[in-house]
Order: C-alpha cells, then sequence, then structure tokens
C-alpha cells in the first residue's frame, strides 16, 4: 500500500518535471514569436518603454499605417506578399519536381558514380548561402536578372533541390520495389507505375519535403536582400527593412508586417501537418 | 494454349553468372515448382520469366512467343511476390481492380470480375479495407485474388507462403492446389520449402547453384534421385548416405568392415574398389517384421538404437551405422528403449548406389 502511494508519487512528481521542463522549452520557441505579434498591436511609446509594459492596449494603428500610402510610413505590402508568394509557390514546385525525380533515381537505379553524386550535392549544402551573395550578384547583373522574380526563383531551386533529393530518397527507399513491379505486371508502364503507386504511397514524404522547401524559400533573407531591390521583386523578409530609416526603426510596422509574413507558412502548416507528421515518421509505420 | 519455354537461358550480374544456361519445357496447364537452396537462382529464373529481369542469353517463350524483349506487361503474366507486394494506398477491392482498371475495361466488367475473385478466395467480408488491416493470410489471399482478376495465361509464384505461420502455410498450400484445379492455368512456382514442392507439384525442377540437377515428377525425384543432392534434398527425413568401397564379390564394405550387399540393378555397374555412398531412406529400413517385408531382395543389419521419436502411427529410431547417424522407420510401434539392439531389415531394391567421386547415381546399363 505505502510502496505503492510513494510509487504514484514519483510518477505524479516525473509528470510534474516533464510539464515544466516542457513548458520552458515551448516558451523559448514561443515568446518571441508572441511577443511580435503583441507589439504589432501596440502603440510604439509601449513597445519601447522600459521596463515592458505586460497590460498593453491595443491599437491597429501599425496596420493601418503599413496598409495606407507610402506618405502615412506605409510599405506596398500587397506587392511584397505577391512576389514572396510567385517565388515561394514556383521555386517549390520546381524543386521538388526536380528533387523528385533525383530522389527517385537514387532511390530505384544504379548508375556509376552514384554515391559521389550524392555526396556532391550533399556538400553543396555545406557551403554558406551567404558567400554566394556576390558571385550570384555579379552574374546576375551580367546577365541581367537581377531585380526579377526569375533569377531568385532560380536561386532557391538550385538551394532546395539537394535536400528534397536526400528527403525524397529516403522515402522511396522505404518503399519495396516488388510494389512498381507488381504494378507493371498488372500492366503499368514504368511511367504509370510510379504516378499511380509509387507517388501516391511517398505523397506524405513529397509534401514534407515541399514544405521544407517553401519555408526556406519563403523565410530567406540573406540572398534576396542583395537580389532584390525594387517593390515588383522584393519578397516580405526584404520588405522588412522597408521600416529601418537611417537612426529609427519603426518596430511596430515590422512586427506588424513579420505577423502578416508567419501567417501563411502557419496555415499552410497546420493543412499539410497530418501529412508532415506522418511523413516524418514514414519509418515506423508498416504499411 | 500457353507453354513456357525456356531454352539456354542465362543471367549475369556483372562478373558473376547467377543461371547456367537453363532448358526447360513447361506444359499447358501445368503445374511446375522451382526448387533449391536459398541463392541458387530460383527467382531470377521466375523474374526473367516475369520480365522483371533482363535475360542475359537465351529465350524464354510464352504461349509460343518469344517474349525476351517484351515488358512484363505485354507478357500476359500474373505474379504473386514473396512480401504480396499490395498498393498500400488502395482497398482490397482496388487492389484486386487495379490491372483492370489500367487495361481500361468497362466498369461493370471490373466488378464483376473483382467480385468473382473475390468470391473463390473469401474475401468479400474485407473489401473495404487497406492492406494495413489485413493479416498474412489475408493479404496473401488478396495478392492471389489480384493474380487471378486478370485470367493470365500464367501465374509465377516466388515464395508465396514463406512469410506465413505453419498452421497458415499449410492451408494456403491446399488452396492453391484447389485454386489449380478450379482455374487450370500454367502455374511456375518457387519455393526452398521440399514439402511445399512434392506436395503441390505436377513437375519439380531441382535447381543448384544456378543449374538444373533434375527434372521429373515429385515420386521420381524421390525414389530416383540423379545424386547425392536430389537424395539428400527431397523427402523428409534426408536419405541415409553411408560411405564404403565395393569389393570383389561385389558387396559394399562400410568403414567399420561390415559389408552391405549391393541390389541387383546396379551390382553390374560397379567396379570393384570404387568408392561409393551406399543410400537408403529411413522408410525402407526397420526392425524385423515392423514395416519392410520379407519379399524381394533385402539385407538385415544389426542396429543399436541411440534414440526413438514416437509419431503415433511410426517411430523414428535414430542408430549409428560405420559412424554414421542414420535413421529408420518401424510401423505398427512397440516402445524402444535407448541402447537396444535391434536387428533391421533393408529393403535392396529401394537402395541406391552413388559415386563418391562424382556424387551421380549408379544404375544398371
Ligand atoms: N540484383 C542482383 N545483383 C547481383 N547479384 C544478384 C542479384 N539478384 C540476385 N543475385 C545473385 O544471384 C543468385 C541467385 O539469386 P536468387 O535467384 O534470388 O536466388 P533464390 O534461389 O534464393 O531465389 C544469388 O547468388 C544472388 O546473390
Ligand atoms: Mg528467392
Amino acid at each position: 500500500m505505502d510502496r505503492n502511494q510513494a510509487h504514484r508519487n514519483r510518477r505524479r512528481m516525473l509528470k510534474g518535471l516533464h510539464f515544466v521542463g516542457l513548458f520552458l522549452v515551448m516558451s523559448i520557441i514561443c515568446i518571441p514569436g508572441l511577443w511580435i505579434i503583441l507589439n504589432s498591436f501596440r502603440p510604439t511609446v509601449e513597445i519601447m518603454a522600459k521596463p515592458p509594459v505586460w497590460n498593453p492596449s491595443f491599437t491597429l494603428d501599425h496596420y493601418r499605417a503599413m496598409f495606407g500610402g507610402a506618405g502615412q510610413g506605409g510599405v506596398p505590402v500587397f506587392s511584397y506578399l505577391w512576389n514572396s508568394i510567385v517565388i515561394s509557390v514556383t521555386s517549390t514546385g520546381i524543386a521538388v519536381l526536380i528533387g523528385m525525380s533525383g530522389g527517385y533515381a537514387f532511390a530505384r537505379y544504379k548508375f556509376s558514380g552514384k554515391s559521389g553524386y550524392f555526396v556532391g550535392l550533399m556538400l553543396f549544402r555545406a557551403v554558406p548561402g551567404v558567400a554566394l551573395s556576390l558571385p550570384l550578384f555579379i552574374v546576375f547583373a551580367k546577365v541581367g536578372i537581377i531585380d526579377t522574380h526569375f533569377g531568385l526563383i532560380l536561386v532557391y531551386v538550385a538551394m532546395n533541390v539537394p535536400f528534397t533529393i536526400w528527403l525524397t530518397d529516403g522515402f522511396f527507399r522505404q518503399i519495396p520495389k516488388e510494389l512498381h513491379e507488381a504494378a507493371e505486371i498488372d500492366g503499368c508502364t514504368r511511367w504509370q507505375a510510379f504516378w499511380k503507386v509509387e507517388f501516391p504511397v511517398a505523397r506524405s514524404g513529397v509534401a514534407s519535403a515541399a514544405i521544407f522547401a517553401f519555408l526556406t524559400s519563403w523565410n530567406e533573407f540573406a540572398l534576396a536582400s542583395q537580389l532584390t531591390r525594387s517593390v515588383g521583386s522584393k519578397t516580405m523578409p526584404v520588405g522588412l527593412l522597408d521600416f529601418t530609416a537611417e537612426f529609427t526603426i519603426n518596430w511596430g510596422g515590422m512586427c506588424a508586417l513579420a505577423v502578416l509574413m508567419i501567417l501563411p507558412a502557419l496555415i499552410l502548416t497546420f493543412i499539410v501537418q497530418k501529412h508532415l507528421i506522418a511523413g516524418l515518421t514514414f519509418g515506423g509505420v508498416k504499411g | 494454349m500457353t507453354e513456357v519455354t525456356l531454352s539456354n537461358v542465362i543471367k549475369r550480374y556483372g562478373e558473376h553468372q547467377a543461371v547456367h544456361g537453363i532448358d526447360l519445357e513447361i506444359r499447358d496447364g501445368e503445374f511446375v515448382v522451382l526448387v533449391g537452396p536459398s541463392g541458387c537462382g530460383k527467382s531470377t529464373t521466375l523474374r526473367m520469366i516475369a520480365g522483371l529481369e533482363d535475360i542475359s542469353g537465351g529465350e524464354v517463350s510464352i504461349g509460343g512467343r518469344v517474349v525476351n524483349d517484351l515488358p512484363p506487361r505485354e507478357r500476359n503474366i500474373s505474379m504473386v511476390f514473396q512480401n504480396y507486394a499490395l498498393y498500400p494506398h488502395m482497398c482490397v477491392r482496388e487492389n484486386l481492380g487495379f490491372s483492370l482498371h489500367i487495361a481500361k475495361r468497362p466498369e461493370s466488367e471490373i466488378t464483376s470480375a473483382v467480385n468473382e475473385a473475390a468470391a473463390i478466395l473469401g474475401l468479400e467480408e474485407l473489401m473495404d479495407r487497406k492492406p494495413a488491416a489485413l493479416s498474412g493470410g489475408q493479404r496473401q489471399r488478396v495478392a492471389m485474388g489480384r493474380a487471378i482478376v486478370r485470367h493470365p495465361d500464367v501465374f509465377l509464384f516466388d515464395e508465396p507462403l514463406s512469410n506465413l505461420d505453419a498452421k497458415l502455410r499449410t492451408q494456403m498450400r491446399v488452396e492453391i492446389k484447389k485454386l489449380h484445379q478450379k482455374v487450370g492455368n500454367t502455374i511456375i512456382y518457387v519455393t526452398h520449402d521440399q514439402v511445399e514442392a512434392m506436395t503441390l507439384a505436377d513437375r519439380i525442377v531441382l535447381m543448384r547453384d544456378g543449374h538444373i540437377v533434375q527434372v521429373g515428377t515429385p515420386l521420381e525425384l524421390f525414389n530416383a534421385p540423379v545424386n547425392t543432392f536430389v537424395a539428400t534434398f527431397i523427402g523428409s527425413p534426408p536419405m541415409n548416405l553411408l560411405d564404403g568401397v565395393v569389393t570383389e564379390n561385389r558387396t559394399v564394405r562400410l568403414i567399420d568392415g561390415q559389408e552391405l550387399p549391393i541390389p541387383s540393378s546396379p551390382r553390374e555397374s560397379v567396379q570393384p574398389g570404387q568408392k561409393v555412398k551406399y543410400g537408403f531412406r529411413a522408410d525402407n529400413l526397420s526392425p524385423v517384421g515392423h514395416g519392410v517385408s520379407d519379399e524381394g531382395e533385402t539385407a538385415d543389419i544389426a542396429l543399436r538404437i541411440d534414440l526413438s521419436e514416437p509419431l503415433g502411427t511410426e517411430t523414428l529410431l535414430f542408430a549409428t551405422l560405420a559412424s554414421t547417424e542414420i535413421q529408420c522407420k518401424m510401423l505398427n510401434p512397440r516402445p524402444v528403449t535407448s541402447g537396444e539392439t535391434m536387428t533391421c531389415r533393408l529393403a535392396l531394391e529401394k537402395a541406391h548406389i552413388f559415386d563418391a567421386q562424382t556424387t551421380q547415381v549408379i544404375r544398371s546399363n
């Protein structure tokens, strides 16, 4: 009886500790985001206040100003949003198509130099993107694709393809080859066997790869800030810089735009989260 | 009519040759089992017939048509894989109907074909389940159903039962045999299990190291093995083999000096001094009065029994003869104590003499 009680107490304590630990970690992850959202609704005075104000007043001024004309401290939000969407969606689409083909080839076919190519692709990821910004700037300027959607799409495709290959290679590798063989015997061509059997089976993996690629493009700042400059091609992360003037930073406006930037990514992640979880734990569940 | 013919079929993987020129003729409606130890090239041979592996040399024809360069979909075959290879994202109904959908058959025809296959295999209750929600035996059944909906010319099976437990395996074995009797198609079936081969096959093709060792009905392989490999691979327990030398008076002297008479059929074909293996099955050696009859040629041997395994209608006896462990069978058994010495009678006409060097059987010539 006593032993049982002691055991139960210990279990309860462990559970409590577990909760506290989890709370701390989640706080570290979430508080900055929360702070951005809170700040976007606060008057500038409160944002700058020291010590911080904990029971904030609520204002939509920053949003009003942001969507307002250029004179009232507004920025071309819709252009930036549109640029971000076009560039992220297009580059993700292309990167997933190329990456998936590559991943499939690495998983299914034998060719000479295979492991060499694979290591090469992964090494490519090790190069910091910023290091490439100057050479890219020069090349793009010479070719004349600086400050265009196309240029940035090209960069993001190149950035995302290796990771997509690596991720989808893992997923296709886990699909037994007998599946496409069975489909071929059932009357499919190699192409049909892929689209009707292997692709649907691996779709959660492809969805995870797509989300990663999308978020990378959506949030990328370093290269975008070098390669874009006009309203016609700047993405949201670069747009954030519009709120910095020579001597002041409009924190409220910046936070408002940041919220606008986080929202689509958040919504998208929620929509595909079932796939994402299924995708990331693919190995654990055997079909 | 769908005969399957292999002539001098070769498979190379780079330097390594997996199949060494196989010749085989399979008749329409025949149930042929390819059997042999693991790695002997059974699956490779089957996959070349299916079109899943390139053929490095020779010719495969199905129904009189050379299919070497045809993709699997144009060979009109079905295959059941060891891991079933069911499409995990489709329910049983979709799995069964997949090939017909690909062939763009009318919906009504697909429905009736799928229902017919489901009825044959007792799958009606499971039609809306995904493969993940099926037991091993049920998956096996769906895989077979998927194979029969298309009414292919030839069924190919690659170790379809090896992932099932022993009881289910026996049960499915019977079902496969029934299925063959019902649909009557040509079946090529791969297994490493000689019991499956014996029970299912019209003809067995026994392979080793990429070569065919012997082709014949189960009883031919059992009663007339061409070499010691066949003798020990087919049949349970495996054939007893004793080393010995042929003497001047046409007996075999075992290594302990004991002599066994040579059966009359190969008696004239052996040379005195030739090293041989003397082979006989457990069924053909039994304590006097407990199995082997007195008719025909016999020889009596005194055996000290090491161990006995009562199996009910018979008892398996383990003894040591000329330093070799041998097994014999006792019908209408009485209790046997270990260490007991019994006089056992060998049916000579069922004994085989193999050349020790070549391992080939020595027959009358
Ligand atoms: N894709 C492959 N590449 C190289 N060697 C292979 C390949 N597939 C099979 N082999 C070799 O061919 C031989 C026969 O294999 P297999 O036909 O699978 O044997 P089993 O009789 O067990 O089905 C084995 O030695 C195996 O190692
Ligand atoms: Mg095999």
